[in-house]
């Protein structure tokens, strides 16, 4: 305990630290800090909602078929190794946020650019795109987009779907970009100006490389996002992750198993993208 | 030393103001630089000098008056802009290189970028100026890993990279340790000396006495005393400016 005391006594007065509530109320706070006992909290908060929620589902008398779930992710038969339902759906899943990243990326960066060109209807066009869709639900948006302009423009309900994660994305992703660009110091505009440099060959060479350390880590966030967002598109039937999930569910009655993977496979896919980015952030501290 | 007296007019000034929203930064200024001329503007803070010569290469718009820099008048037209900006280097006091670039790479951009000219051309030239501003062996070092005085001195490389015909300085050595004030001042003696025409705006006498010309003496956005060196430093007409050269020359 002298170390509790030793650790509490810089920070407090002194008069009323030597009060023994205070000191006693200090040991348990610095019991509380330490590691093993912050664990073993851990592990018996996760375990008392574990009992709970097997105790509940045994009371609801819920039948646990914990095995039949691995042949939806991957089988064995006859003809050797076959992917299951769900990994066919968590590819759709990745197909359609890819494209949907891609597509948001460049509309944000447009956006971005529209809003920092300086010109009054370029920065209002831009204002009020981000307003608009930073106002809307995502549920709302995806209506909007599959029953109102889809019909109208003729496109089905894949292309609904990147279309509105797309934009929907795009609104922050502009933000974004905008952060990281304004993140350039005034002097470097100056120094590829004086060089005789366009303002695109300035973006080009000078800002946008610059920019893109400060822009990486929101950029991962929002890719992480987006691939949670893509689970909304389920409701216009595309058969991704979360459609695939629904469609066990209905035909097994195994709510909590399939619900449970399906949280479980877009952790693993967040978790690795989020791992690789943090790769790729380090070697560009590196680097300048 | 060579001097090129060549008596063409290179930069035009004539009547120009500045404003910043209320603020008058320049209030009728003239001034005319020939070719090869090495003119020093020095002047207390807040007089104008920067902003003068940022607005000969356009990176402060004029309010009114007329600015023609190598022939071509300055302004809103976007080709007349860059095609002065090709020809006009600029040194800034913070010297704003290119942080994710190397040293080689901050000097090649440019010339390959802008002029066009292949990867080569571009770096036998950047290895040239870089002896010239003796630090070749940081070719491939990034700004960051150099000193200040280093750093600027790839700065004055790499605008004489772009080969310009008029060089401006804004006070260059003025974020500068005082240990490495004069290796800079050094390249840029050197570079008064192959003829090119230099407008500086510094408080660094002894190197105007050395190189200048002219002398410019500005204060609150007003030329005040135009003179050649040695009548500037010896026999200044106006009060304001004995004083500000007493206050300076002091120490």
């Amino acid at each position: 305990m002298a170390l509790a005391s030793e650790n509490a006594s810089p920070r407090g007065n002194h008069r009323s630290g030597k009060t023994p509530i205070r000191q006693a109320s200090r040991r348990i706070q610095n019991l509380f800090r330490s590691k093993p006992v912050a664990v073993l909290l851990y592990f018996i908060v996760i375990y008392v909602i574990a009992r709970m929620s097997v105790a509940g589902a045994e009371a609801m008398g819920y039948n646990w078929q914990w095995y039949r779930v691995p042949d939806y992710l991957f089988q064995f038969t006859e003809d050797g190794f076959q992917w299951g339902e769900i990994f066919f759906g968590l590819v759709k899943s990745i197909d359609l946020s890819v494209k949907a990243f891609v597509l948001a990326t460049l509309v944000g960066l447009f956006i971005a650019l529209l809003r920092l060109s300086g010109l009054v209807v370029g920065s209002g066009v831009a204002l009020v795109y981000l307003e608009f869709v930073r106002n809307m639900p995502l549920l709302v948006l995806l209506y909007l987009i599959y029953y109102v302009i889809g019909p109208i423009f003729k496109f089905d309900r894949y292309s609904a779907a990147i279309i509105c994660l797309a934009v929907y994305h795009s609104a922050t992703i502009s933000e974004i970009f905008r952060a990281g660009i304004n993140s350039v110091p005034r002097g470097q505009w100056e120094a590829a100006k004086s060089i005789g440099m366009s303002v695109a060959q300035s973006y080009r060479f000078i800002i946008l490389p610059q920019s893109i350390k400060v822009m990486l880590p929101p950029l991962t966030n929002e890719a992480v996002q987006l691939i949670k967002s893509s689970a909304i598109v389920s409701v216009i039937a595309i058969a991704e992750l979360t459609t695939i999930g629904r469609n066990i569910i209905s035909d097994t009655y195994m709510s909590f198993e399939i619900w449970f993977t399906v949280a479980m496979v877009y952790l693993v896919v967040t978790l690795i993208l989020s791992t690789c980015v943090s790769g790729l952030e380090k070697r560009f501290a590196v680097r300048s | 030393m060579p001097v090129e007296s060549d008596s063409r007019p290179i930069i035009e000034i004539r009547n120009l103001d500045k404003f910043f929203g209320a603020f008058q930064a320049l209030a009728d200024v003239s001034l005319t630089v020939n070719a090869g001329e090495r003119v020093v503007i020095c002047g207390p803070s807040g007089s104008g000098k920067s902003t003068l010569i940022r607005c000969v290469n356009r990176l402060e718009e004029h309010s009114a008056g007329e600015l023609i820099v190598d022939g071509v008048e300055l302004n809103d037209e976007t080709t007349n802009i860059r095609a002065v900006r090709m020809e006009v280097g600029m040194v800034f006091q913070q010297f704003n290189l290119f942080p994710h670039l190397t040293v080689l790479e901050n000097l090649t951009v440019g010339p390959i970028r802008v002029r066009k000219i292949s990867r080569a051309d571009a770096e036998d030239r950047a290895r040239k100026f870089l002896e010239r501003v003796h630090i070749p062996e940081q070719a491939d070092k990034y700004p960051a890993q150099l000193s200040g005085g280093q750093q600027q001195r790839v700065a004055i490389a790499r605008s004489l990279c772009m080969e310009p015909r008029i060089m401006l300085f804004d006070e260059p050595t003025s974020a500068l340790d005082p240990e490495m004030i004069n290796e800079v001042l050094d390249v840029m003696v050197e570079l008064a000396g192959t003829g090119m025409t230099m407008v500086c705006v510094t408080h660094e006498m002894g190197f105007a006495r050395k190189v200048a010309d002219k002398m410019v003496f500005m204060e609150d956005g007003r030329i005040v005393e135009t003179a050649p060196p040695e009548q500037f430093f010896e026999n200044p007409s106006s009060r304001r400016c004995r004083m500000f050269l007493d206050q300076i020359l002091d120490h």
